[in-house]
């Protein structure tokens, strides 16, 4: 049991921050799951459960995205694209970072409360 | 800068923080329909209405043989509830007061959750908005005198969208009396009657929607029912004197059914 994820004082700490770095050490290992299905995959050809890790990387960086909109920004500018990478890359960077200078210093990038959906959450 | 104009108002980070923090604290258990039916957004405040995919003939074409139609949409209503803040307290909790006095943001955070709770579930007619209870199909049965009569006719009305094929899981908005009376009561031989109808509904929730009359069970399988966020929830400024900021709570959004036999209301 540890708490890995955390690289300061988990009490010094946010809630929010805290969610945020579970949620970044949880994308990291559905990645690592990933990887290894398809290891696997090449030795035994069983594909059914490497579906599963592809969904829960989406939906982690769902949440994670939600939860950062200069993030979410430069992945729209990146992914789901035809062309040069590397070049997206660059320009939905740029571009990020020109936004966020209008961006106020509370709340999501909108100036919302960042309240989105709420279905799924504990009764 | 925005619309919301924020950056104008004589408030600090620490007073904007506060003040966002006290907001979300307050809607998120009050706004019962984002946690029942989907959300799509937010697509910002210039995003004005829905794509309904439908045309309707335009009577006068500009040429002759040739026909005309008009597409149809839902435009987007906007909330907005107002409330002040007095400057006074929020410069006490720059200095690091714990108990300011945000009553005033209170009152309005829940109002205007309340009246996108009535909107979802109840309609809003001027408004082109037609809700789940008042949509659906089926005849609303009464949910029963006393919450222990509530499993029954919820079990009903699950087996009552189960019958026309709607697949859950299934969720219940229940009005606060409602609610109240569901978390106070323990069913003959002690078992918790919250417990009972989530056992009824899949393990569905059970959620407290202020605003809404009586109770509501629908599907969450997805696709049935569709908020479309344009501004999501924010808090703007409007104006300020020497003794008080004057801001509100606003949203844009648009709902609409596109499933209505997917809910089975009950009436109180």
């Amino acid at each position: 049991m540890g708490f890995d994820q955390y690289h300061e004082p988990p009490e010094e700490l946010s809630a929010e921050s805290r969610t945020f770095a579970r949620l970044c050490a949880s994308l990291t290992e559905e990645a690592e799951a990933i990887g290894w299905y398809a290891q696997r995959l090449d030795v035994e050809g069983d594909a059914d459960a490497q579906g599963e890790e592809f969904k829960h990387f989406a939906m982690d960086l769902e949440f994670l995205l939600r939860r950062s909109p200069r993030w979410r920004q430069i992945c729209e500018g990146v992914l789901f694209q035809e062309g040069d990478i590397v070049a997206h890359g660059e320009a939905a960077e740029a571009g990020s970072a020109e936004a966020s200078a209008d961006v106020e210093e509370s709340g999501a990038a909108d100036g919302s409360l960042g309240i989105g959906s709420l279905k799924g959450g504990e009764r | 800068m925005n619309h919301l104009l924020r950056q104008l108002a004589p408030i600090s980070e620490v007073g904007w923080e506060l003040l966002d923090d006290e907001a979300r604290e307050r809607l998120q258990p009050s706004l019962a329909a984002r946690r029942l039916v989907d959300f799509s957004g937010p697509h910002g405040w210039q995003y004005s209405s829905t794509n309904l995919g439908r045309i309707e003939a335009v009577d006068s074409p500009a040429a002759d043989g040739v026909s005309a139609a008009q597409r149809r949409v839902l435009p987007l209503v906007e909330l907005r509830a107002e409330f002040s803040v007095a400057r006074a307290e929020l410069a006490d909790s720059d200095r690091g007061a714990l108990d300011t006095d945000l009553a005033r943001l209170d009152t309005a955070a829940q109002r205007i959750a309340i009246a996108e709770n009535v909107a979802v579930f109840h309609g809003w007619a001027k408004a082109g908005i037609a809700g789940i209870a008042e949509a659906s199909p089926v005849e609303a049965q009464p949910l029963g005198t006393s919450a222990e009569d509530y499993p029954r006719s919820v079990a009903r009305a699950v087996e009552s969208l189960r019958a026309v094929g709607v697949e859950g899981p299934y969720g219940l908005a229940l009005g606060p009396d409602e609610h109240t009376q569901v978390i106070e009561t323990a069913e003959h031989g002690g078992y918790p009657l919250f417990d009972h109808l989530a056992k009824i509904l899949g393990g569905g929730p059970i959620v407290w929607a202020p605003g809404v009359k009586g109770a509501v069970v629908l599907s969450l399988r997805g696709g049935d029912f569709l908020f479309e966020s344009g501004q999501d929830l924010a808090i703007g400024y409007s104006h300020h004197d020497a003794e008080t900021v004057h801001l509100y709570l606003e949203e844009s959004f648009s709902f609409r059914v596109a499933t209505p036999e997917a809910a089975a209301p009950l009436s109180s």
